[in-house]
C-alpha cells in the first residue's frame, strides 16, 4: 500500500493538529476562518488544555499548530507552550504579533520546540491593512524585527493567498528574507468570516495559474502547509502530501474542546465530538463516526471520470462545503473551469457554526465594503 | 557513528515510522518497518553494514540511500 493509501484511512494520532485556544483577538480580519473576535465563557480552562497535551503526549503527535483567535491573549498561553514542550510537544503559533515585544522575543529565541507564524496578507501596509485592520502590517513587521534582533532562527511570515496580494509574491519572499523568515503561503478558504468576502477575495483564474507555477518555481523553500494540492490539476504535483487531511492525519480542536475535521470546517457537519466527553480527545480521534466516513475510500463522484483527479483528489472539503457544492464534485477553484459550471447550479449557502465577530467591529478595523472593485455601484447597506 | 539525532522522535506506525526533528522542525516518513529497524539498531552498530545485518543483499541499496538521504536532513547525525 503506499503511503498516501495508509494516510486516506487514518493513523491512530494525527500528524498535526489545530488547536485554537481562544476565539478572543485584538484583530477583525475579514477573512478569519473562525470569526473571531469575542472570547467564549466556556472556553477550556488551562487545566483542560494541559489535560489536552497530556493525551497529545500519549499518542506522540509531535507538534501542535497553535491559533486562534489571537492565541496570546490567553493569560495562560505561555504557561501552556512550556507545559507542551516540557511534554514532547512542539507548539508552532500563529499571531499577528501583538504581544511578540523585545522581552518575549527573547524567551521564544531560548526554546528551540517553539515555532512562531506571524500573519500577513499584504507585502505592503496598504494590501494588508485593506484585510487585516489598521495598523496590522506595523504590528506584524515590528513583530518579526523583535524576533530577528533576539536571533530566533527561521520565524515563518504566513500569508492567505488573495486576489488583492498574488501579485506581491516576489515581495513578500523578500521581506521574509530581510527578516530571516521563510515564506508560508497558505489558501483562502470560504470558512468563518471568509465566506462574506470569498467572491472579492478569492484568486482569479489566471492568478491560480501564476501562483502554480511560482510555487513549482520555488519548490521546498516556501512553505504551503499542503493547502494547494487543487492546483496540481495543472500538470505535475506540488511539493507535499497532495490530499485532503481532514479526519485522517489532520483535525481541528477549538477553544471550548469541540473537534472538528479540519480548521477550515467549523461547522456540525464536521463535528466529530469533544475533549470533556469521556475518552478525551484520544477516543474522539478513534472512535468518531464521522471521522470513520472521511477514512472510508471516497468515489470521486462528478470528479472520477476527470483525468487530472489523481492529482488534486477533487480539492478543498471545506471550499466546497461552505460554497455550497456537493463533498464529491469538483472544488469551487478547480482549476480545469468544473468549479464555475456546478457553482453556477447552486442556491442556499450552509453558514458557519459559531459567530465570535466583534459587535460593531474594532477600532481601525477593516470596512467590508472597500475590498475589490464590485462589478455594480449599488449601495452595501 | 551514525544513529538517530537526540532531538529527533520516532512514532512507528503500520506502514513503518514518523519521525519528527524538534530542532529542524521536519517531518520525515519512513516507509518501510524494517528501514525502522536498522534506524535503531545502528545506535550500537560498529558500521552501518552491521546495522543492515539482515536486510536481503538485492535490498541494501535502497536501505543506505535512505539513510543517506535522513543524514542529510539531519535525522540522523
Amino acid at each position: 500500500m503506499r503511503l498516501v493509501e495508509h494516510f486516506k484511512a487514518g493513523l491512530d494520532a494525527p500528524i498535526c493538529l489545530t488547536w485554537e485556544l481562544t476565539y478572543a483577538c485584538n484583530l477583525a480580519c475579514l477573512h478569519c476562518l473562525s470569526s473571531s473576535g469575542r472570547r467564549d465563557p466556556r472556553e477550556l480552562s488551562t487545566e483542560e488544555c494541559k489535560a489536552v497535551i497530556d493525551e497529545l503526549q500519549r499518542m506522540q503527535v509531535f507538534y501542535v499548530n497553535i491559533g486562534g483567535g489571537e492565541p496570546t491573549v490567553r493569560s495562560d498561553f505561555w504557561e501552556l507552550v512550556d507545559y507542551a514542550t516540557d511534554h514532547q510537544v512542539g507548539v508552532k503559533f500563529s499571531t499577528n504579533g501583538v504581544r511578540i515585544d523585545a522581552a518575549v522575543a527573547e524567551r521564544l529565541a531560548a526554546s528551540s520546540y517553539v515555532d512562531v507564524q506571524v500573519s500577513l496578507d499584504g507585502a505592503t501596509a496598504e494590501v494588508n491593512d485593506a484585510v487585516r485592520g489598521a495598523g496590522s502590517y506595523d504590528m506584524a513587521l515590528r513583530a518579526l524585527g523583535h524576533l530577528r534582533d533576539a536571533g530566533f532562527r527561521d520565524a515563518k511570515v504566513s500569508v492567505v493567498c488573495t486576489r488583492q496580494n498574488l501579485g506581491q509574491l516576489d515581495a513578500f519572499k523578500e521581506l521574509a528574507d530581510s527578516f530571516g523568515a521563510t515564506l508560508r503561503l497558505t489558501r483562502l478558504r470560504p470558512s468563518g468570516r471568509g465566506a462574506d468576502v470569498w467572491d472579492d477575495l478569492h484568486p482569479l483564474p489566471h492568478q491560480q495559474k501564476e501562483l502554480y507555477d511560482w510555487l513549482l518555481a520555488h519548490g521546498e523553500d516556501v512553505l504551503t502547509g499542503d493547502s494547494f494540492f487543487h492546483l496540481s490539476a495543472f500538470g505535475s504535483a506540488l511539493p507535499g502530501l497532495n490530499l485532503c487531511g481532514a479526519g485522517r492525519v489532520v483535525c481541528l480542536i477549538d477553544p471550548v474542546g469541540d473537534v472538528y475535521a479540519c480548521p477550515f470546517a467549523i461547522h456540525e457537519e464536521f463535528l466529530a465530538g469533544n475533549v470533556r466527553s469521556p475518552g478525551g480527545f484520544a477516543s474522539v480521534w478513534r472512535d468518531s463516526g464521522l471521522f470513520a466516513s472521511l477514512r472510508e475510500p471516497q468515489s470521486g463522484g462528478a470528479c472520477a471520470s476527470c483525468s487530472f483527479y489523481d492529482s488534486c483528489q477533487g480539492g478543498c472539503m471545506a471550499a466546497k462545503f461552505f460554497t455550497g457544492l456537493p463533498l464529491d464534485g469538483p472544488d469551487p477553484e478547480c482549476v480545469q473551469g468544473y468549479g464555475e459550471l456546478a457553482l453556477a447550479g447552486v442556491g442556499a449557502v450552509p453558514k458557519p457554526t459559531g459567530d465570535h465577530s466583534h459587535r460593531g467591529g474594532v477600532r481601525g478595523g477593516p470596512v467590508p465594503v472597500s475590498i475589490g472593485a464590485r462589478p455594480c455601484n449599488e449601495s452595501p447597506v | 557513528m551514525l544513529a538517530l539525532h537526540p532531538q529527533v522522535s520516532v512514532r512507528p506506525e503500520p506502514f513503518g515510522a514518523l519521525l519528527y526533528h524538534f530542532g529542524t522542525r521536519r517531518l520525515s516518513f519512513l516507509k518501510d518497518r524494517r528501514l525502522l529497524d536498522v534506524v535503531q539498531r545502528l545506535d550500537g552498530s560498529t558500521s552501518v553494514e552491521d546495522a543492515l545485518t539482515g536486510v536481503p543483499e538485492g535490498e541494501r541499496a535502497a536501505f543506505r540511500k535512505a539513510l543517506a538521504t535522513l543524514e542529510q536532513t539531519g535525522m540522523l547525525a
